[in-house]
């Protein structure tokens, strides 16, 4: 079977950008689970209401940056809301009753929104809209732009939490939370402030995929499912390994792509899934376990 | 019902609260093993003589909505017995009931006449074989692993089928007629919504007394104790790997059976049966009715599907918004299922 370079080269290009966006959703999901233990079923749908406010914001103020930082505040409030009424009650209980809890508070937020904002897709304009020529098609600077954005993110989600006070806390939390509180950390801030931090991170990945395809009430299913894989790839809880993870995987499926429907080619990351549980359960990313 | 309190089946501590539970309280102190097994079966003959009874007294669409609690606590059951009782959470039921569906959709197109007795064995292969392969790949990790991992799983499933459309019909689905009730050579009547009441009655009730025997086993007192301390268990000599891919199948068969059941009472397979969303509401179903008593299971689903059905009559297709909020609240206030708060409430 032959294969054109060009496209070769569009779908890597493609893969990059749609993997920037998955890894910013999956990062907070993977630092919510790495220093709360908690799964967050409803994190697909931060994503979703994340587009939804920047949808408004977009219309009130026509700035797509306004409606970014509007939305990641947004998102982060709500998230915050979600963590004091849902999940403080559930710390220290089985993980598990957290997958519980927190489809629940999916169910709620996806039937929210779609009756507060029905069925029909909406769209947000992108912020610009030059365009370069690569080979026959007008790609976008703004796909590009968007990898980046979602790199600039992660880096400071990560600079933060290796040099920055509160991301020392956090790190601390992760290792040990009883020592942690021994030492004077407000341990039960911390964990509002890294699920408001994760809620933020889908909020804005929210509002950066919504120019690329519409905005409508299901789309966080789509995404909940695809940052799963991601994060079981990649290694709960590790942040790198799931920047990884979801290039690799956003890669596989553009390149898949190329030969099936793009509804099959999610197949491809199922089976990189399959491969990693029967080779190396705990993520591929994680050094060897005992 | 819940008078599946005979053997008190601890409602896994581990998983609903860290305390453990009453175990057996009241209801087993003082009370002779015979004693307690006569309350037993009387209330159990007491509830299966009002569900034969049902149907004659209720109207059209009560009998339907009877007939179809009955179907989803079938499938609530099976997964019961890796919730409660084995301790791993399914994400990925929906798959099971799905291809017990699709499995009776084509056993009743293909084969002239569409039998019955064809399209249950076809549904129960296709939905064994299903469970067998996510069983095989699922088992080899637990909690949360488990459950994610058996979610995306039923996801490969349900894009397989919505994408498949020459064979699946894709997001159509498939429709067919409903196959005869006959035993070959003797009798063979249409089904109404009456004979197809007892007849689904049969299959759960009996179903019902399997798992139940299943649990009682010592194959199940394994499961139990994999649930309680799977490190223990494993150095006690027992292939845990084993029993844990018997109990994933064995639950699969079942949902299977629930899936062939819900086709022939609907006349058609739809995808919409394989996406995940289906898998939460089971584990919905157990969370609300008790988990590790399979009979909570039935009640959870006859509470949820009620109270779907009540807050549809005033907000139409957002009755998620108000079950979702009963449903969390469940979860952090009541985490024992309302068969547990019952029993709790009675023994004080």
């Amino acid at each position: 079977m032959y294969i054109p370079f060009d496209q070769l080269l569009i779908q890597t290009i493609n893969g990059v950008v749609t993997g920037m966006i998955l890894a910013l959703v999956a990062s907070g999901l993977t630092l919510i689970f790495g220093i709360m233990d908690v799964v967050n079923f409803a994190h697909g749908e931060l994503f979703m209401l994340g587009a939804y406010v920047g949808v408004i914001a977009l219309a009130a103020t026509g700035d797509f940056w306004v409606a970014l930082a509007a939305a990641s505040v947004t998102i982060a409030l709500l998230g915050a809301a979600i963590y004091l009424t849902t999940l403080r009650p559930l710390l220290g209980r089985d993980p598990l009753t957290t997958i519980l809890a927190t489809f629940g508070v999916s169910l709620v937020l996806q039937n929210y929104a779609l009756w507060q904002f029905g069925p029909v897709a909406r769209k947000i304009q992108q912020p610009f809209t030059g365009q370069f020529t690569l080979f026959y098609l007008d790609y976008p600077w703004y796909r590009l732009a968007i990898a980046l954005i979602s790199a600039g993110i992660i880096g400071a989600l990560w600079l933060f939490l290796k040099y920055g006070t509160f991301g020392i806390w956090i790190r601390a939390t992760t290792q040990d939370r009883v020592m942690a509180q021994a030492m004077g950390i407000p341990v039960p801030w911390v964990l509002m402030a890294v699920f408001a931090i994760g809620a933020a991170m889908a909020g804005a990945s929210g509002v950066l995929f919504g120019p690329l395809a519409g905005v409508n009430p299901t789309m966080g299913l789509d995404w909940i499912l695809r940052a799963f894989i991601v994060v079981v790839v990649g290694g709960m809880g590790n942040l790198a390994g799931s920047v990884a993870a979801a290039i690799l995987i956003s890669l596989l499926e553009a390149y898949a792509s190329l030969w099936v429907s793009p509804a099959q080619a999610v197949i491809v990351s199922f089976v990189v899934l399959i491969l990693t549980l029967l080779f190396r359960p705990t993520g591929l990313f994680v050094a060897t376990p005992k | 019902m819940s008078f599946g309190a005979e053997n008190a089946p601890h409602p896994s501590a581990s998983r609903a609260s860290p305390s453990p539970r009453e175990r057996g309280e009241g209801w087993g102190e003082g009370q002779s093993s015979d004693r307690r097994a006569l309350i037993y079966w009387s209330g159990f003959s007491v509830v299966v003589a009002l569900l034969i009874i049902a149907p004659l007294v209720l109207p059209e669409f009560w009998r339907r909505f009877l007939t179809e609690i009955l179907i989803w606590g079938l499938l609530a059951m099976s997964s019961d017995l890796l919730i409660g009782y084995t301790g791993m959470v399914s994400f990925g039921h929906s798959a099971f009931f799905g291809l017990g569906m699709y499995g009776a959709a084509a056993a009743l197109l293909w084969f002239e006449p569409p039998s019955l007795w064809l399209a249950i064995p076809c549904g129960l292969i296709a939905a064994a074989a299903v469970a067998g392969f996510v069983a095989y790949f699922s088992t080899r990790l637990r909690d949360i692993y488990f459950a994610i991992t058996t979610l995306i799983f039923s996801q490969i499933f349900y894009v397989v089928i919505f994408t498949w459309t020459e064979m699946t019909g894709g997001e159509n689905g498939l429709t067919f007629s409903r196959p005869p009730l006959a035993i070959p050579g003797i009798i063979s009547v249409a089904f109404d919504s009456r004979t197809l009441h007892w007849f689904v009655l049969a299959v759960v009730t009996l179903s019902y007394l399997i798992l139940r025997r299943v649990t009682q086993s010592p194959f199940g007192m394994v499961l139990q104790s994999i649930r309680e301390n799977e490190t223990r268990t494993r150095a006690i000599g027992y292939p845990i790997e084993r029993y844990k891919i018997v109990a994933v199948m064995l639950s699969g068969l079942f949902a299977g059976l629930a899936g062939v059941l819900y086709a022939i009472q609907n006349r058609f397979a739809a995808p919409d049966f394989v996406f995940f969303l289906v898998s939460g509401e089971v584990v919905i179903f157990n969370v609300l009715g008790g988990i590790g008593t399979l009979v909570g299971p039935i009640v959870g689903a006859a509470f949820f599907l009620l109270l779907r059905e009540g807050f549809s009559r005033f907000l139409t297709e957002y009755y998620l918004i108000p079950l979702g909020l009963v449903f969390i609240a469940m979860v952090i206030f009541v985490p024992q299922g309302l068969l547990g708060f019952a029993r709790r409430w009675l023994n004080q």
